[in-house]
């Protein structure tokens, strides 16, 4: 150990060198306006500049001792770094204290790592621990289920929480959507968006000029993103993956573009207003009803309250949900659902087996696309007013990197991911500033160290042997 | 002898100023094995390709014919060889669907046959009486190659997890699976130790002999082409130099020059 | 005819500095098969680089536009390196071997990292920038219509030239050349024969990235501002050039670079200006559909 102490040092010196050279200018020199006049001058940053060159410096440093097997030094270094984070020192930003403290913890996990790692390893590879582990999976989906219909009932469903509720829900479908296009076919889309916002316009031009209802619209929204799918998809689904990737996310820019500028048809930046909401058997929930209509508290009888139209949206947009997820459930037992999965696993094995690459490519696509246009419409409805701005690339880089944190194929693995990163940064609002650049971090962290998400475990479509527990691997 | 199952007639294919297939005709005939050897490099893989339909041959004909029924290889696109021709195929490197199970794969083999009883998907999503069946149908097919090739009790794991001798089974399993009319097999005895060759001769002369289909074979191993095979073509640098019943072959000097210069026999 | 002129000096300018990306695109496309989504990004740091260089020469008071210029050329060139080099090591390199995916969604990560880390520590605003270089002189009058070239457009054609002509150089004649060649052929073969396959990885992302710092300081000169968000567009229009020379082919990037360059001065000059950049995107798409191989591109075989 003492004659590896001197390289670990070079090492975590070079790195805070690295780290100091990538950021002497950008973050040493913040550029600030000075009036109005066209100029700039300077805020010098350098101690915050120190400070993280320094948390870098002891986090390599940390790591490496931790991967030597040190590590012991390694979580003391992370519990310092972790107390100066939380500790009401003063530091010029309250981002250097997340860093710091952050720093801290993943060294922290680092160094406990080997423990907790042979600690599971242990209890999952026992016969209680398979067990409990297969159970565990089976119910865990259910406990979700049970404690999402339940939740506007609890005391905790205030006006805020519902809203978040309503909004991880849409990123739940939009995720199941998304999962069958990237996590069974295989195919990056990245412009998934798009069809999002098909949906979305499909309905707001259809209720406002056309006097459509919303559940008359919502089968004609998925219908056309279904074919905006199959449009786009038909030439496009030839290409290699990331050629495809790069395609689909320049079909979603040209849509948002047209959106953008086609002023007479989408009223442009604009946007469009006053959409009508969704209406349960007819039935509005507005205060007084519309010439010839009726209202949901009339229609119950029971006094009027705002609180109804939010926990309506939230039940319709938790069942679109899970008709997306039963529907996806089933097209895995099918054969064209193997087929998908088949693709993702090597294409040309599948073409000398017969199948038709691309329409089965196509039909992947199509389907994704048609469950982004249901919840399009919904978000419409939900909305009430809509413009290209709720329809760029970073919704679509959003979508994908839930599918990805959760784990590519795997359902309850969208779920856990958009409660991660859609619910925890509503949650907590002082992460909101930093919420992107943790988005794009976890995606790099998982493509690094856990490429298969968080839950990388595939159930088959079929078995010959009926599960049996304590055989399975 | 009836006429041949495939028929290929002056067989060229050129990538730039390569020649790497340069007019080879042969014949293959159902219910036999029909070997195609030659040195690294002459040719075979690429005339597989043209064969499957991965590669647009720059000229000739690759004619399959059962019954009155013909079809003509190198006008088909490469899912069509495999869909309507039926000539299925399996690779140098394996290429499995690692992460689905065995049986997965055997029944995504049998995609085109189920996707019709799934009334392309529609009636499947209704749990239709008839698809059930037809599923159940191609689950007692893939149980019985598995049966075949001793993977019954690994039906349900991944595929991937197999060790490298099964893969190759599986794979084979799996082209047989779409019930084919001629058998492409590359290189399916390569890495296998010798028992497991033994096993795979009895596999292939059972493929030939139960289920009469005509398979062509790409071998290295000349104990397996030797002891199984029908017939024997030869290539070298693109060109068929031979081709006859294997004793025929193995004295063939043209063959033996290709293989081992002027002095030596073809190790048997 | 003077229009049309005026048009393609601010295309063919605009089009060096779509090349000069392009060149980092195709080059680690050429070796490690990925495409680069965070290169637009680094371009965008490149440019941010080159702003606080430029204000830090004023006030060191070197008053001298060729020593500021090529002092800040030096700069940019050499810092944005290491964030090529840096992103290399963390993002890409722990990802070859995995599935064929994972380093462009990696890729996005880091290219959504980038953008997010210069909003939050240079804030959300317009950058402006009052250039060193200005000023031009007019080429010829005809209709009553100046045809103007200014001194930064002949800047950036001049430095795109001379950096070119170096590079090229570079990868035919040095021993770097000739492994990234090697590499580019065959990655197992080349490590045998021992090229150190990881630092030629580093180096080719370094030598994108330090092209694309010029590009971000030519566009900052060019345009006078800028953004945090400039790189996304950029880089797309960069990646296009790239495809439509020919993925993996040099002078392709360069080709590339010009012929978008001009498509989309030519577009918002003659159409619309809005529909440009969907004039950009659909270049892209047609070319991908119909000629994936580009214009100077081989076709790739695949091996099964």
């Amino acid at each position: 150990m003492g004659a590896r102490l001197p390289a670990i040092l070079k090492d975590a010196g070079l790195t805070a060198f690295v780290a100091a050279a990538l950021g002497i200018f950008i973050v040493g020199f913040r550029t600030i306006d000075i009036g109005s006049t066209r100029g700039l001058s300077f805020d010098y940053e350098f101690v915050d500049l120190a400070i993280a060159v320094a948390t870098v410096f002891l986090g390599r440093l940390g790591l490496q001792l931790a991967a030597a097997g040190q590590r012991l030094p390694a979580i003391a270094l992370g519990v310092i770094l972790f107390v100066v984070g939380v500790s009401p020192l003063k530091m010029p930003s309250t981002f250097l204290h997340w860093f710091v403290a952050l720093g801290g913890v993943a060294l922290i996990l680092r160094g406990m790592w080997p423990w907790a790692q042979a600690a599971i390893g242990s209890a999952g590879a026992s016969p209680r621990g398979v067990a409990l582990k297969q159970a565990g999976t089976k119910w865990f989906g259910w406990a979700l289920l049970g404690g999402a219909v339940l939740m506007p009932f609890s005391p905790m469903a205030d006006q805020k929480t519902m809203d978040l509720g309503v909004l991880i829900l849409t990123y739940v479908m939009l995720g199941w959507g998304l999962n069958i296009v990237v996590g069974l076919a295989g195919l990056l889309d990245l412009g998934y968006v798009a069809f999002y916002a098909v949906g979305a316009y499909a309905y707001a031009l259809l209720s406002t000029q056309h006097g459509m209802g919303f559940w008359a619209v919502l089968p004609v929204a998925g219908m056309i993103a279904a074919l905006f799918g199959v449009l786009l998809g038909f030439p496009v689904l030839r290409l290699r993956g990331d050629y495809l990737a790069i395609v689909t996310m320049g079909f979603g820019e040209i849509i948002r573009l047209v959106l953008l500028n086609w002023v007479d048809l989408t009223n442009g930046p604009a946007g469009i207003g006053s959409i009508p909401g969704p209406t349960f058997f007819g039935a509005t929930f507005t205060e007084r009803a519309p010439a010839g209509g009726q209202t949901f508290s009339e229609m119950m009888g029971i006094p009027f309250s705002s609180n109804h139209r939010l926990i309506f949206l939230y039940y319709l947009i938790l069942a679109l949900a899970l008709v997306t997820h039963l529907f996806t459930q089933r097209m895995r037992r099918l054969p064209v659902g193997r087929a998908w999965e088949a693709l993702r696993e090597d294409e040309t094995a599948c073409q000398a087996l017969g199948i038709n690459p691309t329409n089965t490519k196509l039909t992947a696509f199509a389907v994704g696309a048609m469950f982004a246009g249901f919840a399009g419409c919904f978000f419409a409805a939900k909305q009430r007013f809509i413009s290209p701005e709720s329809f760029v690339f970073i919704e679509s880089a959003i979508i994908l990197a839930i599918v990805v944190l959760g784990g590519m194929g795997s359902q309850i693995g969208v779920v856990l991911a958009s409660i991660l990163l859609i619910g925890m940064p509503e949650w907590f609002r002082d992460l909101g500033n930093y919420r992107m650049l943790a988005f794009g971090l976890a995606m790099v962290l998982i493509m690094v160290y856990r490429p298969r998400g968080l839950v990388a475990h595939r159930e088959p479509s079929v078995r010959l042997h009926p599960a049996d527990p304590g055989g399975g691997r | 002898m009836s006429h041949p199952l495939i028929e290929v007639e002056h067989l060229t294919m050129r990538f730039g100023g390569l020649l790497a297939v340069d007019d080879v005709s042969f014949a293959a005939w159902p219910g036999q094995i029909t070997a195609v050897i030659g040195p690294n490099g002459a040719g075979k893989t690429t005339l597989y390709n043209c064969i499957t339909g991965f590669y647009k041959p720059t000229v000739g004909r690759l004619t399959l014919r059962e019954g009155d029924r013909t079809w003509l290889l190198e006008r088909m696109l490469g899912f069509e060889i495999g869909q309507k021709a039926r000539v299925a195929r399996t690779f140098q490197n394996i290429r499995l669907f690692g992460g689905m199970t065995v049986l997965e794969n055997l029944l995504v083999a049998q995609h085109n046959k189920l996707m019709r009883a799934s009334g392309w998907s529609l009636l499947g999503l209704a749990g239709v009486r008839g698809f059930r069946e037809a599923e159940a149908a191609a689950i007692e097919l893939a149980r019985g190659w598995l049966e075949r090739i001793g993977l019954v009790a690994d039906a349900d794991r991944p595929a991937g997890e197999l060790p490298y001798g099964a893969q190759r089974r599986l794979e084979i399993a799996r082209a047989m699976c779409t019930e084919p009319r001629l058998l492409c097999l590359d290189e399916p005895a390569a890495g296998l130790n010798p028992r497991e060759s033994a096993e795979l001769n009895q596999l292939l002369t059972s493929i030939r002999d139960r289920d009469g289909v005509g398979v062509l074979l790409i071998e290295h191993d000349m104990s397996v082409v030797m002891s199984i095979s029908d017939r024997v073509v030869v290539l070298d640098y693109g060109r068929k130099i031979a081709d006859g019943d294997p004793a025929q072959v193995r004295r063939d000097p043209a063959v033996i020059r290709a293989y081992l210069g002027a002095e030596e026999g073809v190790d048997a | 005819m003077a229009y049309f002129t005026q048009q393609l000096v601010n295309g063919l300018a605009l089009g060096a500095i779509y090349g000069l990306i392009a060149i980092g695109y195709t080059m680690v496309y050429g070796i490690v098969g990925m495409i680069n989504f965070a290169h637009g990004e680094v371009f965008m740091v490149g440019s941010f680089i080159a702003l606080i260089g430029f204000m830090i020469c004023a006030m060191a008071g070197i008053s001298s536009a060729p020593v500021a210029i090529l002092l800040v050329l030096l700069i940019a060139m050499s810092f944005s390196a290491v964030y090529g080099w840096a992103i290399e090591r963390t993002a890409y390199r722990p990802l070859r071997g995995s599935f064929r995916l994972a380093p462009l969604i990696s890729a996005i990560g880091v290219s959504i990292v980038l953008q997010n880390y210069v909003q939050l520590v240079q804030g959300a605003r317009p950058k402006p920038h009052v250039s060193l270089v200005s000023g031009g002189f007019t080429l010829f009058t005809s209709d009553g219509f100046d045809v103007r070239v200014t001194w930064i457009q002949i800047m950036i054609v001049m430095v795109t030239v001379a950096l070119m002509a170096g590079f090229t150089l570079v990868i035919s004649r040095t021993a770097l050349g000739r492994q990234q060649r090697a590499c580019e052929q065959d990655m197992k073969m080349a490590a045998l024969l021992g090229v150190d396959v990881n630092r030629t990885i580093s180096l080719t992302f370094v030598i994108g990235a330090a092209l694309a710092a010029v590009a971000g300081m030519l566009f900052m000169m060019y345009y006078g501002v800028i953004d945090f968000f400039i790189g996304f567009l950029a880089g797309i229009k960069a990646f296009t050039a790239a495809v439509l020379g020919g993925i993996g082919s040099l002078p392709g990037a360069m080709l590339g670079g010009l012929l978008i360059g001009l498509i989309e001065v030519f577009w918002a000059g003659y159409f619309s200006s809005e529909y440009k950049d969907v004039a950009a995107f659909s270049i892209m798409i047609l070319v991908l559909i119909f000629r994936p191989t580009g214009l100077l591109g081989k076709p790739e075989i695949e091996k099964v």
